[in-house]
């Protein structure tokens, strides 16, 4: 099974390399462009198949290592 | 004083701790990161600066989850000393031994340069040899040094007196300018500074000497 883990900073956590994005979009042209926030993907390959089990392991993943929950928040998905 | 310099694919200042340990006549022993366990009778495990594993994922996240961090966890669980530098800090954070996290500097560059630091805490092994309020210089080599904690955590933090240096002039964007905070029984120091790079006369900068002098003279009356 296909999980897509999306880990983003919380709002609230100063993003500077979304500000950066943001302030190279305008220099680009792009106008109107008022907040960008940078985060990343993870795409996993489960064996498992059940779906919900499938969730619940990934979200562990989450908590132990894909994410810093400090100042990161996550989103289990399957695709 | 027995210490313990970590090593992980990526390490790059884990000889000049040693040598920084060494001159202050630590007993040192290089530990590789697939080992399970620490030598018997450290005192001491020292977690050096890098890039390790690449800064894959996030900087320090998989030498946190490493074989041999499991053994650093527990000797600070049982009381042992510890202390993280640069990479060694965000190592820290990242197994939770220390609050906060460490992210991209504000200003997005790489940050290599000498900054003066505050010391805000000398009732710590680290620090005890430093005068409250003292100035002292150690250089900065980071691109992720940027020091966050929720602000309940960082009232926590100044409650405690757990902040241990801050910058003067802060290069990084980290709040409440802090550049090194300890543990609550203020056995374990994380800082992104680079005290080890200056306990050479040669190097121009002795600053950081007092610092390693002050944790063997803590760990051996002990």
């Amino acid at each position: 099974m296909k999980i897509r883990v999306d880990v983003m900073l919380k709002t609230g956590v100063l993003d500077p390399q979304g500000a950066a994005v943001r302030h190279a979009l305008g220099t680009l042209g792009f106008e109107g462009v008022e907040k960008v926030r940078q985060g990343k993907v993870i795409e996993l390959e489960l064996a498992e198949t059940d779906k919900e089990k499938a969730i619940k392991t990934a979200t562990e993943m989450c908590e132990k290592l894909l994410a810093n929950t400090v100042i990161e928040s996550y989103l289990v998905q399957v695709v | 004083m027995k210490a313990a310099v970590l090593v992980f694919p990526g390490s790059n200042c884990d000889r000049d701790l040693a040598v920084a340990l060494r001159r202050a006549g630590a007993d040192v022993t290089m530990v590789w990161h697939k080992d399970d366990h620490l030598p018997d009778g450290v005192d001491l495990v020292a977690v050096p600066g890098g890039f390790s594993f690449g800064d894959y994922l996030r900087c320090g996240a998989i030498a946190a989850r490493s074989p041999i961090t499991k053994s650093l966890i527990g000797h600070v669980e049982r009381g042992g000393y510890a202390l993280g530098i640069c990479n060694g800090f965000q190592v820290l954070t990242e197994t939770g031994l220390l609050p906060g996290a460490l992210i991209r500097n504000a200003g997005l560059k790489f940050l290599c340069k000498d900054v003066a630091l505050k010391v805000e805490n000398t009732d710590t092994a680290f620090t005890q040899t430093y005068t409250l309020g003292d100035e002292v210089c150690y250089p900065i080599a980071h691109h992720d040094g940027n020091y966050q904690v929720p602000d309940e955590k960082l009232a926590e933090l100044r409650g405690e007196g757990r902040i241990a240096f801050t910058y003067k002039d802060n290069p990084n964007g980290s709040v409440g300018d802090i550049a090194g905070v300890v543990s609550r029984n203020a056995r374990v120091l994380g800082l992104m500074p680079h005290p080890e790079r200056a306990v050479d006369p040669v190097l121009g900068n002795t600053d950081g000497a007092a610092m390693f002098s002050a944790l063997i003279a803590s760990v051996v009356a002990a």
